[in-house]
């Protein structure tokens, strides 16, 4: 179990994380969900006791990490890809690991095989590919036998058959009990990986909860008509349930309705002789549902096309707070 | 080992047994010197400074005998067979230097720091095991290498050039004290490369002390170059390879003297890292 109490990190004027609370449950895969920039890294980094908190507390099974007795043995992580010498051999670098723990030998050929690195164990690790040094750094955390993991963005610079492995690897430690936290800046990756969210966005705490709710909530549905008399629809539209319909002009003349399925829309557009020239619904995909959520937390964003940013309204009411 | 990895230990928060397991401090020096041997920039420092140190007694030792009829009667007096067998030692201060530095900064460049203190919170532990372990490997290579130098030296120093042997009064001083002044500027350099934590600026700051800072202290006028240049290590260094007195403690501190002084430069640059490494994030 992983808590995680009013964390607060500054650097000079810049806030990276900021009075971050959260708990993490073992048994589950929970997704560690922000942009790039958002403070993801800094608080895994506070929770393995490596940067010093400004405020607030992590505890890892209730003990500060570096009360741990033999770290190794209670938590594994994965913090960055490549921070590895790169003169030293994947085997070199697990073995010093695991001696410092009182780790065996043979544990270091276990976790090599289960990697699929058993192959190249003695080459030097400079001459590792970017998905070769992530599967290391996967060993390396697996190499205590911890029942808390923290992996940070585990599947960059791997191959579809590599990010297929480490879902399934992540899921699998889940489901023998441990607890398994997995950052990542790709909703569709946690969406297919994650029971749980931690959603964060400049270091604040933007929602927690399980990825079915998180899906449910924010992926709303809306219908697209097309019609010459637009605005005289809008208008019956409204008319018809001024509470719960939400009525967007695009600025390519179509209306974006929610709150109102397409087949009442097509019959209030018959009984009232207005003709229409599409209909169809749409969803926000889950993607769209998390920009939409992160929208004003994002550190560097770029200019988004305006149509884009036009339609991102019509999602679902909740998801806009 | 004692402890094998069978169960899996506190899953899902409970508490077992692991609240008596404990780092061991052996098993953290074993970790270091795993760290240490498993890097060719180990092995390449090293040849190096055999190659330098013994290169240079041979050097030395073999064109002095050929030189020593055209030679003064003043510099055949004053002519240290010892010191000059010694001479590569110099190059092999500033070598350790790099290696001492490497094995600090390495870790930083690397970022094999972070797995290093995910496995080893203590951070003050860490470095102490470093120096530990570095100082064991420095120690010894220094050693052999000095008495390897001082042997392959007067070996070479054939008639009519003189020769000196152990049992010469401050020869086997000079001998040892030469490779235990590497050693301790090996392990200067680590806490230099804790503090500054970036190679290439712990190698200038390490070159500056060594090199530089004579060259600077030479420029100031005697009434302060004197009392100040005792305090640097190129004069420590030289006068505890030095068996024959030419200079008088005005210019330089007594060889054991100087070398504590030594002694305090690496204490307190160790400490001194050592303490940043506590108070700075990893």
């Amino acid at each position: 179990m992983i808590e995680v109490e009013g964390l607060t990190k500054k650097y000079q004027e810049t806030v990276a994380v900021d009075d971050l609370s959260f708990r993490i449950d073992p048994g589950q895969v929970t997704g560690f969900l922000g942009p790039n920039g958002s403070g993801k890294s800094t608080t895994m980094r506070m929770i393995m006791g490596l940067d010093e908190p400004d405020a607030g507390t992590a505890r890892i099974n209730g003990r500060p990490y570096r009360s741990l007795g033999l770290p190794l043995r209670e938590v594994g992580a994965l913090l960055e890809a490549k921070a590895i010498h790169p003169g030293r051999s994947a085997f070199n670098h697990l073995l010093f690991l695991a001696a410092s723990n009182d780790i065996p030998t043979s544990r270091v050929d276990e976790v090599l095989a289960l990697v699929g690195l058993s192959g190249v164990a003695k080459k030097r690790a400079g001459k590792f590919s970017l998905g070769m040094g992530q599967r290391l750094g996967i060993a390396a955390a697996l190499l205590g036998d911890p029942g808390v993991l923290l992996f940070d963005e585990p599947v960059n610079g791997l191959d579809p058959e590599g990010i297929l492995w480490v879902r399934n690897l992540l899921k699998g430690l889940a489901a023998e009990g441990r607890t398994v936290l997995v950052s990542s800046h790709l909703m569709s990756e946690m969406a297919l990986t994650a029971d749980q969210l931690v959603v964060i966005g400049r270091g604040r705490l933007l929602s927690t909860g399980s990825v079915a709710a998180f899906i449910a909530e924010s992926s709303g549905q809306f219908v697209r008509v097309r019609s010459p008399r637009a605005d005289d629809l809008a208008e019956k539209l409204l008319a018809h349930d001024s509470r719960n319909v939400h009525v967007t002009r695009e600025p390519d003349g179509t209306l974006s309705v929610s709150g109102l399925a397409a087949d009442v829309i097509g019959d209030i557009a018959g009984s009232n002789g207005i003709h229409l020239h599409e209909l169809s619904i749409q969803s926000a995909s889950l993607e769209e549902a998390f920009m939409e959520m992160t929208r004003d937390s994002v550190e560097f964003s770029g200019e988004l096309p305006t149509a884009f940013e036009e339609r991102l309204p019509v999602t679902s009411s909740g998801s806009r707070e | 080992m004692t402890i094998t990895i069978t169960e899996r230990p506190n899953q899902g928060g409970e508490r077992s047994a692991v609240a008596v397991r404990h780092l061991r401090v052996t098993s953290v020096l074993r970790s270091e010197w795993i760290k240490l041997r498993s890097v060719r920039s180990t092995r390449w420092t090293l040849a190096a400074m055999a190659v330098l140190t013994i290169g240079i007694a041979i050097i030395a030792g073999a064109t002095i005998p050929g030189r020593w009829a055209t030679m003064t009667p003043a510099a055949r007096l004053s002519f240290d067979p010892t010191k000059v067998s010694l001479r590569g030692l110099l190059f092999s201060q500033l070598v350790i230097g790099v290696l001492g530095i490497l094995v600090m900064s390495a870790e930083y460049g690397t970022g094999t720091i972070r797995s290093t203190l995910a496995a080893v919170p203590n951070r003050p532990l860490v470095l102490a095991a470093k120096t530990v372990v570095f100082a064991a490997v420095a120690v010894v290579v220094s050693e052999v290498l000095a008495f390897a130098a001082f042997f392959v030296g007067q070996s070479l120093l054939t008639s009519p050039a003189t020769h000196a042997t152990l049992g010469q009064p401050g020869v086997l001083r000079a001998v040892a004290g030469g490779g235990l002044v590497v050693a301790v500027l090996g392990l200067f350099a680590l806490g230099l490369a804790a503090i500054i934590r970036h190679t290439a600026g712990a190698i200038t700051a390490y070159v500056g002390a060594l090199l530089v800072l004579p060259i600077v202290i030479q420029a100031l006028p005697t009434s302060i170059n004197q009392p100040l240049g005792k305090f640097l290590p190129f004069n420590i260094s030289s006068a505890m390879t030095r068996v024959h007195a030419t200079v008088g403690p005005a210019t330089s501190f007594s060889p054991w003297t100087g070398f504590a002084l030594l002694c305090a430069y690496a204490v307190l640059a160790l400490g001194v890292g050592g303490w940043l490494m506590v108070r700075r994030d990893a």
